[in-house]
């Protein structure tokens, strides 16, 4: 497997999978999230008003951290036709705010391996499908971490 | 402001109709209805039409085309899982607010098989399985994780709540199955996302239902009142903000806010509520329930389960109709049949499934995204 995208320039030419996994010129890549000046909510992506307490034109466009814990997670055994399973999708935390969904890497997909509260990183890899133009995606996934 | 009564109610029973139409479906369950309450389509000033899966197509018109175009005006509804339910609401908030006297809800849904859920949106790549799961089996599947985060619920309970309601549906004819299923069963059949085996997720099956609801002076005009079953309190929540719901739905706030708003408007608490027809959706999704919608502490909920509380002939029996889970789950139509359901227990009318001597009854839907609609529901007097 690769080493992270934010380390090296493999992510140039890429596009994100998502709106807010944000991709530098220099290939470094992050989550980006959203913070409202008014209330401290922080939310997934970029936004121009908060859904907490409905202020707008407050919200301040801030890098989500790498770092978070496990919140609660499934193990997929039956997905869609050409979707390899069994995987874990879990729903983490970041560290200073922000929730995250994704897939969970690098452990056994068995509840005695996987503990709600383990601490987890965010990794970024190039994603194994590309689209009907033949363009290519950089994905995050989730990893243990320490 | 008039209170508002079910005067008829019925569905079809619930199967797989492929060569059926959508709109021939709830018509079925259309007649059902008026005949249940001796009334014809000339009788009904309007009708609330429930459907999902074409929601853009018209289909309360389509019902009208089968069983009497009189002209009168439909309001076609989508609200996801609680479709049903946001259609029966319309209604009872025209008779509510004076418009009619008598209007006619139906909530019908062909689904086929298969997963729902998922995919990801048209630009890009599919995201299935990179991002995680949008599949409703692993989305209620992490419902249920946070559970036994925060209150140790096992494996077996979550099984639990399959057995019970696959129990029940054993005295249901109108259920898809009818079939006991023990827990050995449930725990060894397929794994579709832990901990949801395949037999802990609701059955896609084709389905309609329906209600004539009328105001009291009218069901007194009409002669009903004796079999007419009181709508005490209905109510729809959305889920509000939350930290983590923009990824993760949250099923239980807008439950809770529901709850507390149904009870407070029926003047009753959960402890008068004789039995509940609540979102089984998925095995995991019905022990939340029990404690959202104050039947229990939400950290007794799997105990609740075990002690045969919500069983038929215990405290407060919860789906004996078989529930999502073995009597299927029809999307537009689940809301109705839930109410149906209770209106039969409430008329003493439900045969070997009958909760004995049931006074009040709530129903309970979740549309994912989300969308909460509760009604309670008091017997004839
Ligand atoms: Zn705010």
């Amino acid at each position: 497997m690769s080493s992270t995208a934010s380390n090296n320039s493999e992510a140039t030419g890429l596009l994100p999978i998502a709106p807010f996994l944000r991709i530098s010129d220099q290939g470094e890549a992050h989550l980006e999230g959203s913070r409202c000046k008014s209330c401290g909510a922080v939310f997934l992506g970029e936004r121009a008003t908060c859904s907490k307490c409905t202020t707008r034109d407050q919200m301040e466009a801030i890098e989500l951290s790498n770092r978070g814990e496990l919140y609660v997670y499934s193990i997929v055994f039956r997905s869609f036709p050409g979707v390899e399973v069994p995987y874990v999708s879990a729903v983490v935390d970041l560290e200073g705010g922000g929730t995250v969904k994704g897939t969970l890497l690098n452990v056994d997909p068995d509840p005695e391996k996987i503990r709600m509260g383990m601490p987890v990183e965010v990794i970024y890899r190039k994603a194994p499908r590309k689209d009907a133009e033949g363009n290519e995606y950089l994905t995050y996934y989730f990893q243990p971490r320490g | 402001m008039s209170d508002v009564y079910v005067v008829g109610a019925d569905m079809i029973k619930f199967g797989r109709f492929p060569a059926i139409s959508v709109p021939k479906l709830g018509a079925r369950a259309a007649h059902m209805a008026l005949d249940d309450a001796g009334l014809t389509m000339n009788d009904i000033q309007a009708l609330y039409s429930g459907n999902l899966v074409q929601a853009a197509a018209m289909v309360g018109q389509r019902i009208l085309a089968e069983i009497g175009q009189t002209g009168i005006p439909v309001v076609n509804c989508a609200n996801a899982c609680a479709t049903g339910a946001t259609a029966f609401r319309e209604g009872w908030m025209s008779i509510k607010a004076g418009v009619y006297d008598v209007v006619l809800c139906v909530g019908t849904e062909q689904m086929g098989k298969g997963l729902l859920g998922g995919g990801g949106g048209k630009k890009g790549i599919p995201t299935e399985g990179l991002l995680g799961s949008g599949t409703m089996p692993a989305v209620f599947a992490e419902a249920g994780m946070e559970h036994q985060r925060k209150y140790g619920t096992t494996l077996e309970q979550f099984a639990g709540v399959s057995v019970k309601n696959h129990h029940h549906s054993t005295m249901n004819p109108k259920a898809m199955y009818q079939i006991e299923t023990p827990l050995e069963t449930v725990m060894n059949a397929e794994m579709i996302a832990y901990p949801n085996t395949k037999l802990m997720c609701s059955v896609n099956v084709d389905g309609a239902a329906a209600a004539v609801i009328c105001s009291e002076q009218k069901a007194r005009e009409l002669g009903l009142m004796s079999r007419a079953v009181r709508v005490r309190a209905s109510v729809l929540t959305s889920d509000p903000y939350q930290e983590r719901n923009l990824q993760m739905p949250d099923v239980n706030t807008c439950t809770q806010r529901a709850a507390s708003t149904a009870y407070e408007a029926a003047g009753v608490g959960p402890d008068e509520i004789d039995l509940v027809e609540l979102h089984d959706c998925f095995a995991t999704a019905e022990i939340l329930h029990y404690g959202n919608l104050g039947l229990c502490e939400p950290e007794d909920a799997g105990a609740f389960l075990d002690d045969g509380q919500t069983t038929l002939g215990g405290k407060c029996p919860v789906n004996v109709s078989g529930g999502l889970l073995s009597k299927g789950h029809p999307l537009g139509a689940t809301g109705i049949a839930n109410i149906y359901e209770i209106c039969t227990h409430l008329r003493g009318e439900a045969g070997k499934r009958q909760v004995d001597g049931a006074k009040l009854g709530l129903t309970h839907v979740i549309g994912l995204g989300s969308a909460c609609g509760i009604h309670i529901l008091e017997r004839p007097s």
